[in-house]
């Protein structure tokens, strides 16, 4: 059951893309009067394995190379292809998306569907298997050199800055009470400090501290307020509540106090080691807590590598 | 140690990452604490686990989990799975206890994350 949920990057593109976007438009047509004969030569000519039969612009019908083949066998009687094509022609609109074309090449195990207009009944193209799949892998590659294009652009921000002094500031904005988003905001954080090219031990230690922050801004709190700036030698984050306040920060840093309630408890939070890891990723932690009015937190962590 | 084997060792089945299989898993942890969990592993580890809720794939990819395995045949929860299959962090559930899945994993060799063998 649970395979079936289970959604890659090709499902989603297989919805996404249209019949359009993967048919071939610059086809081989037939007209219905042409000789079998002479099929055979447009076939061979072209390496192609079958042909849409069009007249005034309308398909009438479709003839493969097996029909040739079979015709062949039987003695090869020159004859007009409209004799020996198929008139029952299962087609698809080329507004569809790509997965009913794959269905219908699966279930009816035809090789190539002609592709026509669903308004004017007007030929536009043939989708086969290998157009799909070619225009799956251009899709992908697209995806992968924009992911590219990404980071080279985020990495090269600090050198080509000319200033004494550059900064790179991105907030974000973190809900009370809502544990299914929680760890949202450091999920970007993290992504968007892996694009800009930062080591990766840096950036796992600015998200794995952002995240308990973000943890008990969301257990405790109505909501609050991530920063961070980036500088060519540090990352500092800045969490920022209006919650209740912590009353003795010391007694809060120490390994095992927690004041955390039964359902933070449940959620795998509130053992009192949320602020511990924060001091042990972050080179520098500063924590301004007023009772009733709010914390902020102040992580620093130093560029250097290790 | 690849993750096909330690799906093997673990009798565990796949419910997310059948194409992650092939990725080598350097260590396991085992815990139901999120912060333990922060605090401990290293990259490319296994993480072993009872709870079921998104909050484990959000530390798994904070943590950069390599793959996920709930225990004692506890079902993730829907939106848990979902998360991975966004994340790309593979989920396995066995139906053996922690305890059964951390000393299968032992003997077998896989190192824990406090690099003690």
């Amino acid at each position: 059951m649970n395979n079936e949920k289970k959604i890659t990057k090709v499902q989603e593109l297989v919805y996404e893309l249209k019949v359009r976007d993967a048919m071939r438009k610059d086809i081989i047509r037939s007209s219905p009067d042409i000789l079998m004969s002479e099929l055979g030569e447009t076939l061979r000519s072209n390496r192609i394995s079958g042909t849409p039969i069009v007249e005034h612009d309308k398909l009438v019908g479709i003839i493969s190379i097996e029909d040739f083949i079979k015709w062949l066998a039987e003695g090869g009687k020159d004859c007009p292809i409209e004799s020996r094509m198929t008139r029952s022609i299962k087609t698809l609109y080329d507004d569809e998306p790509l997965v009913h074309a794959i269905g219908k090449l699966d279930k009816l195990g035809f090789g190539r569907f002609p592709v026509i207009d669903r308004a004017t009944g007007k030929l536009l193209g043939v989708i086969t298997k290998g157009d799909i799949i070619e225009s799956l892998l251009r899709e992908l590659e697209i995806d992968y050199h924009e992911e590219e294009i990404h980071r080279y652009r985020a990495s090269h921000i600090f050198e080509d800055i000319i200033a004494d002094k550059t900064i790179l500031r991105f907030e974000y904005f973190v809900k009370g009470k809502d544990f299914n988003r929680a760890g949202e905001v450091s999920s970007g954080i993290r992504k968007t400090l892996t694009r800009l090219g930062i080591h990766p031990q840096i950036v796992r230690r600015a998200a794995i501290a952002s995240y308990e922050a973000e943890i008990n801004v969301v257990s405790y709190t109505s909501g609050g307020e991530i920063s961070v700036r980036v500088q060519s030698d540090k990352i500092q984050i800045h969490v920022t509540d209006s919650g209740p306040g912590i009353p003795d920060v010391a007694q809060a840093l120490k390994p095992g106090y927690s004041t955390a309630p039964e359902w933070i408890r449940n959620l795998g939070f509130g053992a009192g080691m949320g602020l511990c890891n924060i001091k042990k990723c972050a080179d520098k932690l500063d924590i301004e807590s007023t009772v009733g009015k709010g914390t902020r937190l102040k992580i620093c962590i130093n560029m250097k590598a290790g | 140690m690849k993750l096909k084997q330690l799906k093997e060792v673990l009798n565990a089945k796949v419910l997310y990452g059948d194409k992650f299989l092939d990725k080598d898993v350097k260590m396991a942890c085992g815990s139901d604490l999120m912060s333990d969990v922060l605090a401990f592993i290293k990259a490319d580890a296994v993480l072993l686990t009872g709870l079921t809720n998104p909050q484990v794939v959000r530390t798994a990819e904070m943590a950069e989990v390599i793959a996920i395995c709930f225990v004692r045949g506890k079902k993730p929860q829907e939106k848990t799975l979902k998360l991975a299959q966004e994340k790309e962090i593979p989920v396995l559930v066995s139906e053996f206890s922690m305890y059964a899945c951390c000393g299968r994993l032992y003997k077998e060799g896989l190192l824990s994350c406090d690099g003690l063998k």
